[in-house]
């Protein structure tokens, strides 16, 4: 197949970006959308120019590092990474704009690449429990009730990927952070934090530039995990019960 | 890779947090719902004619009057109107220009980062209804002049009778119940995601449909009596 890209180009953090045109021939349909900038890449290697900077790492939709805008939607058409997205998604002749997230607290540091490390501070703010190493308990002697164990479970399916983030009107992580608060506070191991921990994490959140959530909903369609929009109500209920207990 | 940390500005509380606005805009958004809800519920009585709606407005004034004066329940209320419309809008402004500041490089494609239908309209349909809600309070309560041709000595219900007898009023209060219908479908559903009410998908269909239902029974129920009275049904005789 055929394709016109239309791609992002920024040198660096602080240079000037614009999109570009690329055309790009003979291209099957079984590639996923990494592999065909790849082509697009090797191509522009050839000739000397520079190649199209983008993020990936495990290519098979667990790691979150890949996350292109294409054309309007976070991770293109279907619900899935953008690795993990094959080039049958689009069809012959089609036109793709291609941007990266777009968000203050994701600054743009080459191309297509952004420093979503914001995300990692906020994890850092309280997205863990905290336990002695050395003498690990045994498991089963905490017992997990079993619908507990599988909303935890769901949430804890986040790859911080951002695409909540790029996809949300207000730029709000609430969709991020509320999948960790869900799959810590569902679990024994999680309550001693629990009241610490959505403050915290939502107070790291406000200071690194990410919007309120007006509960839009866009996230969730977003989310290539599917993360469903009641982590989100967790969350809300968290901080709730946080400042009645006087944080 | 390492990261660094930002020093944090201020003390981590709960009540410097954007959720914690939310949590101002849905408990002041709930105390308008309930208001307009009873409010709606009052106006309709001018379909019984001019006499109750007259008594339905001096009960709201001697409400609870062995204990507080005359009126006073009414001035009470008005007061705790006035704080919540405050918080509400000082929420609403706050966040807004939070978003704004969030993503200050736009998508070049049209179709990212879109609002749905659902709450397309709050910020703006927000700053409308605040205009109308200023038109409406001098027109009815402040300064109470009458635009129509008929008498109205002091008769609450004839002033409204007389009013809404000019179709541009009518046309006034039609968009204003537009513009409070959008923002109540979304505003109902998104103050119980708020508040800890939408915890399973089951819930959040719940809530989702009983703001359909709370928009549509305001909003109709709002124009009910404007429309009666344009088209002749409701005189007042
Ligand atoms: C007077 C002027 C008003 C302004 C400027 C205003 C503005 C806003 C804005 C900007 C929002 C946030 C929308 C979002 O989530 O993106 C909101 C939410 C809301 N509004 Fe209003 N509004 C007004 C009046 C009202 C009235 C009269 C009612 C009720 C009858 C109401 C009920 C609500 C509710 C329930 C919410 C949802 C709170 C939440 O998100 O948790 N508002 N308003
Ligand atoms: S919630 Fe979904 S969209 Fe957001 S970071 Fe996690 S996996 Fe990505
Ligand atoms: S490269 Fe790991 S999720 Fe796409």
């Amino acid at each position: 197949m055929n394709l016109t890209l239309k791609i992002w180009r920024q040198t660096g953090p602080s240079a000037k970006g614009a999109m570009h045109t690329y055309p790009v021939t003979d291209i099957s349909e079984d590639m996923s959308f990494l592999e065909m900038l790849d082509v697009l890449n090797e191509q522009l290697n050839a000739r000397g120019d520079e190649p199209i900077a983008f993020d990936s790492d495990c290519r098979e939709g667990i790691c979150g590092a890949c996350g292109l805008m294409i054309s309007g939607r976070a991770h293109g058409p279907e619900v899935t990474t953008t690795c993990q997205l094959h080039m049958r998604s689009f069809s012959d002749g089609e036109e793709i704009t291609i941007e990266p997230w777009r968000a203050d607290a994701f600054p743009v540091i080459k191309d297509l690449v952004v420093d979503r490390s914001s995300f990692d501070r906020i994890i850092q703010a309280g997205g863990f429990i905290s336990a002695n190493t050395g003498a690990a308990p045994e498991a089963h002697s905490v017992p997990v009730p079993k619908p507990a164990a599988d909303r935890s479970f769901m949430a804890a399916a986040c790859i911080g990927c951002g695409a909540c983030v790029a996809a949300c009107p207000n730029a709000s992580a609430m969709l991020f952070m509320g999948a960790k608060i869900t799959h810590l506070g569902e679990l024994p191991q999680g309550q001693p934090e629990r009241d610490a921990r959505v403050v915290s994490m939502v107070s790291t959140h406000d200071h690194e530039g990410f919007g309120g959530c007006t509960n839009v909903g866009a996230c969730s369609d977003a989310c290539p995990k599917e993360i469903p929009l009641d982590v989100i109500n967790q969350l809300n209920k968290d901080l709730r019960h946080a400042l009645t207990h006087g944080h | 890779m390492a990261t660094n940390t930002l020093p944090k500005a201020g003390p981590v509380t709960a009540r410097r947090t954007t959720v914690f606005m939310k949590l101002l805009m849905a408990l002041s958004g709930a105390l308008f719902v309930f208001y307009v809800l009873v409010h709606m519920y009052g106006n309709l009585k001018i379909f019984g004619g001019i006499e109750p709606f007259d008594e339905y407005a001096l009960h709201l004034r001697t409400l609870l009057t062995p204990i507080l004066p005359f009126g006073g329940f009414l001035w009470l209320f008005r007061a705790l109107l006035v704080i919540a419309l405050v918080a509400h809008a000082w929420s609403a402004f706050y966040l807004w220009s939070r978003a704004k500041g969030a993503r200050t490089t736009r998508y070049v494609a049209k179709e990212a980062a879109r609002v749905t239908l659902r709450s397309k309209t709050m910020r703006w349909g927000g700053v409308a209804l605040l205009a109308f809600l200023v038109w409406h309070l001098l027109q009815f309560s402040i300064l109470k002049f009458n635009v129509g041709s008929g008498a109205v000595n002091g008769s609450e219900g004839r002033l409204v009778i007389s009013s809404f007898q000019v179709w541009w009023v009518v046309l006034i209060y039609f968009i204003a119940m537009v513009a409070l219908g959008m923002h109540l479908w979304h505003g109902v559903w998104s103050a119980s995601q708020t508040l800890g009410w939408a915890v399973s998908p089951r819930a959040r269909a719940r809530a989702q449909a009983t703001a359909t239902v709370v928009a549509l029974v305001v909003s109709v129920g709002f124009m009910l009596p404007p429309l009666a009275i344009l088209f002749g049904i409701v005189k007042g005789n």
